[in-house]
């Protein structure tokens, strides 16, 4: 190609950018190129993994970026991406049908910097060039700087820190740590010399190969990993043209990586138990390009994808985790689903593939954390503070991601399977003021929350503005969705009993109950509860199938079983949620059934507001916690302790429920504080504008 | 399905049909697909692809899953009698991708349920699962072959006026 061509379409970038296609399914791959070509840029394809090495070896700098699929049957796509990283160090994007977090993270492991899901659509593939540019810019700044890696790998956080938007933001990010490291460069000398320039020819740079890797580690360790410094690493290492530099870099990499491993040790399980559902921005986060080296050293499946959770305080889920018996995974949802405009640290959350909590996990989530804290020589509560502080929503009470204990959530892996199954269950069972919220997420994906039983929602729609006794069983699941963007009802069928919520994202948190007591109190926020009923927020993909929640307590997005005394300091951030648009109508929300089921629990919805057929009129900006709880007749065991806080009256939603003097925050922090023991629910105001209640009581 | 009379008109090539009314059928044609859970949003990129540049798109990629469905199908109507779960799992994952990969959805859903008998090892229900995926994709591949004729058609007639 001669120097003018690609001189200029290296300006026009990403316009013009040469990508190499990979997939043995003649469809996807000629749907691949399609939409490649769309965005402008300059396709190969290839159905055979052997052929694309064969020409990406002809000419490394043939091609920007190489995009394989996982499944080939000449070679294995990790296989491809680990050779192409390390012979060519392209970018290599993963593409799979199969989103489970096991394949995706063995994606990460093996140094993918993104991993996409089948099929593919237009949108994500505009933002894949940003892979090139990053990796260009950085790579470039780590052969002059010691703290060129650093930036690479913090903007490799950034990056994944959000999935889509991501390339304005990290450039924000490393210019200002980059200034932060010109200030305190060491090696002045080291000027950045074209680095801004992403046409300058590549300078040829240190691969840290596997090899090299074990030789630095080796070194490391016995110099003792607070003690190494690049110098003597070098020196032990021994290896011709190695600079100083580039130990140093290396090193900063190294330890960063050694950080998140100890804190994502706990998370690991957790993760592990995360529901790999088919949800793009969530894959989106995993760019840590930089540890790739290590994970292959490691060996490990610590992968420190969850370096930036870490960052996000969910280095304290252990606690919770240790302790819980009863999570919410919804809250999981919620956590991704929200905040992903907000700057709430939450929002990675949302980005981990599908973390649910499983109930059957839970055993193995416990178990992974103590593995996990003793392979790591950093002391877990040490970055659990830490992470505890990036935590402002304190979400690391959450039970995101671990395990929930009885309850097994089907994962639901697939959200258009979700919407097709909520399609197909909608059942006009009165239920016609529902509207599904959605989260006005860059993914489009939905939180669709399924309220069930909405027919007996009719019997319950009496908003007197106390809901007595009408979600007084003993079970209740309040859903904890209303955290999450905002969700618009639509079709909400009456459905299954059970099955509050259908979320369409990758966290299919499902939990159906058994029972199909109906009675679905929305905004169990503001459901006091006696001791017997436990509001819950439940996610329920539409794939659900009842699971034993009637033996445990359901769990609830804010983890507020009420058996289990938690406490989680779960503020919730309202102003998450209100970025997630205002486009989002209020579900409305049923309580079915009340009189019939909720003789346990008395939630009082004192709010004469309370009026089903207002729905929308309230103006929340946030998706509403009250929308989205269900309260479902919780099996006896369940014990909602829905204390004061439950009373709405008290709090004030945030956007919209100005009226009803609720506030987002005290719906949640209703949820979740359950070990207050009074349930002051007498005058709540509930607000309930929200609710579609058919009838408030 | 197509009133009968449309059924009938198609089968003449040359039939004073007029472009709009051509094109007003296969709209509704598509749109029930999509009502009837045939198809689902990806498809829709499909679609969005189809332009003046590459005109015959859909109809390729149509054609392109309609080959590999069948010769998956073919594949795993073999051997009824031992079923080695591993590699039915493998074609079915092969048929899920492709499937979703044009907005297949009901196709794609059945591929989902087949994989979950391959899981479990349950050949019944695998045997029960291949009969179902059938189903979905042969009515499908029928209203695909409706769908084509129908752009073929409007695209003659549009060529036919050009000249």
């Amino acid at each position: 190609m001669p120097i003018e061509e690609s001189m200029e379409s290296r300006d026009q970038f990403p316009v013009g950018m040469r990508v190499l296609a990979v997939d043995d399914d003649p469809i996807c791959l000629r749907l691949l190129e399609a939409l490649l070509r769309r965005c402008q840029y300059n396709v190969t394809t290839t159905d055979k993994a052997i052929t694309a090495l064969k020409l990406l070896r002809e000419n490394k700098d043939k091609f920007d970026l190489v995009i394989s699929d996982v499944h080939m049957p000449d070679m294995d796509g990790f296989k491809l991406l680990e050779l192409v990283g390390l012979e060519m160090d392209l970018p290599v994007i993963m593409l799979s049908a199969n989103g489970e977090t096991q394949a995706v993270m063995k994606g990460i492991t093996h140094g993918a910097c993104d991993y996409l899901l089948k099929p593919v659509r237009f949108e994500e593939l505009r933002n894949i060039w940003q892979h090139v540019i990053r990796r260009r810019k950085f790579e470039r700044r780590c052969d002059n700087g010691p703290d060129g890696r650093e930036d690479a790998q913090k903007s490799q956080v950034a990056k994944s820190e959000d999935g889509q938007g991501a390339a304005d933001h990290s450039g924000k990010i490393n210019k200002k740590r980059k200034d932060q490291s010109e200030v305190d460069e060491d090696d002045s000398e080291d000027t950045m010399q074209d680095n801004e320039d992403p046409s300058a020819q590549k300078k040829p740079r240190v691969v840290w190969t596997v090899e090299l890797h074990r030789k630095f580690v080796a070194a490391v360790n016995q110099l003792g990993v607070d003690k190494a410094v690049p110098k003597k690493i070098l020196d032990l290492m021994n290896v011709d043209k190695l600079t100083r530099e580039n130990v140093a870099s290396h090193l900063q990499k190294y330890r960063l990586y050694l950080k998140r491993l100890s804190a994502v040790a706990g998370h690991q399980a957790s993760i592990a138990a995360a529901v790999g559902g088919r949800n793009p921005s969530y894959l989106h986060m995993a760019s840590f390009n930089g540890l790739r080296n290590y994970c292959a050293i490691n060996g490990s499946r610590q992968l420190p994808i969850l370096g930036s959770l870490q960052q996000n305080g969910l280095g304290r889920m252990n606690s919770p985790m240790l302790g819980m018996h009863t999570l919410l995974p919804s809250q999981t949802v919620q956590l991704g689903g929200v905040h992903k405009n907000a700057s709430n640290p939450c929002n990675d959350l949302g980005k981990i593939p599908g973390i649910t909590l499983q109930g059957n996990h839970q055993v193995d989530l416990l178990q992974g954390v103590p593995m996990a804290l003793e392979l790591e020589q950093f002391p877990q509560p040490k970055l659990m503070q830490e992470a505890k502080s990036h935590l402002p929503a304190g979400l690391s009470d959450s039970g995101l991601a671990t395990g929930h204990c009885s309850n097994s959530f089907p994962n639901v892996t697939n959200n258009s399977l979700l919407v097709q199954a909520n399609k197909q269950h909608n059942q006009s069972g009165g239920l016609d003021n529902f509207s599904i919220v959605r989260m006005p997420s860059s993914s489009s994906e939905l939180f669709e929350i399924d309220l069930q039983d909405v027919s007996q929602f009719s019997s319950i729609s009496r908003c007197d503005g106390s809901w007595q006794g009408a979600v007084a069983s003993t079970e209740y699941s309040a859903n904890a969705l209303p955290i999450l963007a905002p969700y618009n009802y639509n079709d909400i069928p009456p459905g299954n009993v059970g099955r509050n919520i259908s979320s369409v994202t990758s966290h299919p948190v499902t939990r159906t109950l058994d029972e199909s007591p109906s009675i679905k109190a929305v905004a169990p926020l503001c459901n006091p509860t006696t001791s017997n009923g436990v509001n819950q927020v439940r996610l329920v993909s539409g794939n659900t199938v009842p699971t034993a929640l009637d033996k445990d307590p359901k769990f609830s997005n804010f983890n507020i079983i009420g058996n289990s005394q938690q406490k989680w300091d779960y503020t919730f951030n309202p102003n998450a949620i209100s970025s997630a648009s205002s486009s989002s109508s209020l579900p409305n929300l049923r309580i079915t059934d009340a009189t019939a089921q909720c003789h346990t629990s008395e939630i009082v919805f004192s709010n004469k507001k309370m009026d089903v057929d207002s729905i929308g009129q309230v103006n929340f900006g946030s998706p509403l916690i009250t929308q989205n709880c269900m309260i479902d007749k919780l099996t006896s065991d369940n014990q909602l302790n829905f204390k004061g806080e439950y009373a709405m009256g008290s709090t004030s939603l945030q956007s919209g429920l100005n009226s009803a003097g609720c506030t987002l925050d005290d719906l949640v922090n209703a949820m979740i504080k359950p070990e207050r023991d009074e349930i002051a629910f007498a005058d709540m105001d509930l607000g309930c504008d929200v609710y579609s209640l058919g009838t408030c009581m | 399905m197509l009133p009968l009379c449309s059924r009938v008109l198609l089968s003449h090539p040359f039939s004073p049909m007029s472009l709009m009314a051509l094109r007003e059928q296969l709209n509704m044609l598509v749109n029930s697909m999509y009502i009837e859970g045939l198809l689902d949003q990806q498809f829709q990129q499909l679609q969005m692809l189809q332009d003046a540049s590459s005109p015959g798109f859909v109809a390729e990629v149509i054609n392109l899953f309609c080959e590999d469905a069948e010769r998956i199908l073919t594949e795993l109507t073999k051997d009824q009698a031992v079923v080695d779960f591993q590699k039915v799992d493998a074609y079915v994952h092969q048929l899920k991708g492709s499937s979703s990969s044009v907005g297949a959805q009901n196709v794609k859903l059945a591929c989902i349920q087949f994989r979950q008998f391959c899981e479990e090892n349950n050949k019944d229900g695998c045997l029960n699962a291949l009969n179902v995926v059938k189903h979905h994709y042969y009515l499908l591949r029928n209203k695909f072959d409706t769908m084509l004729q129908l752009e073929q058609r409007i695209q003659a007639y549009d060529s036919k006026q050009q000249n």
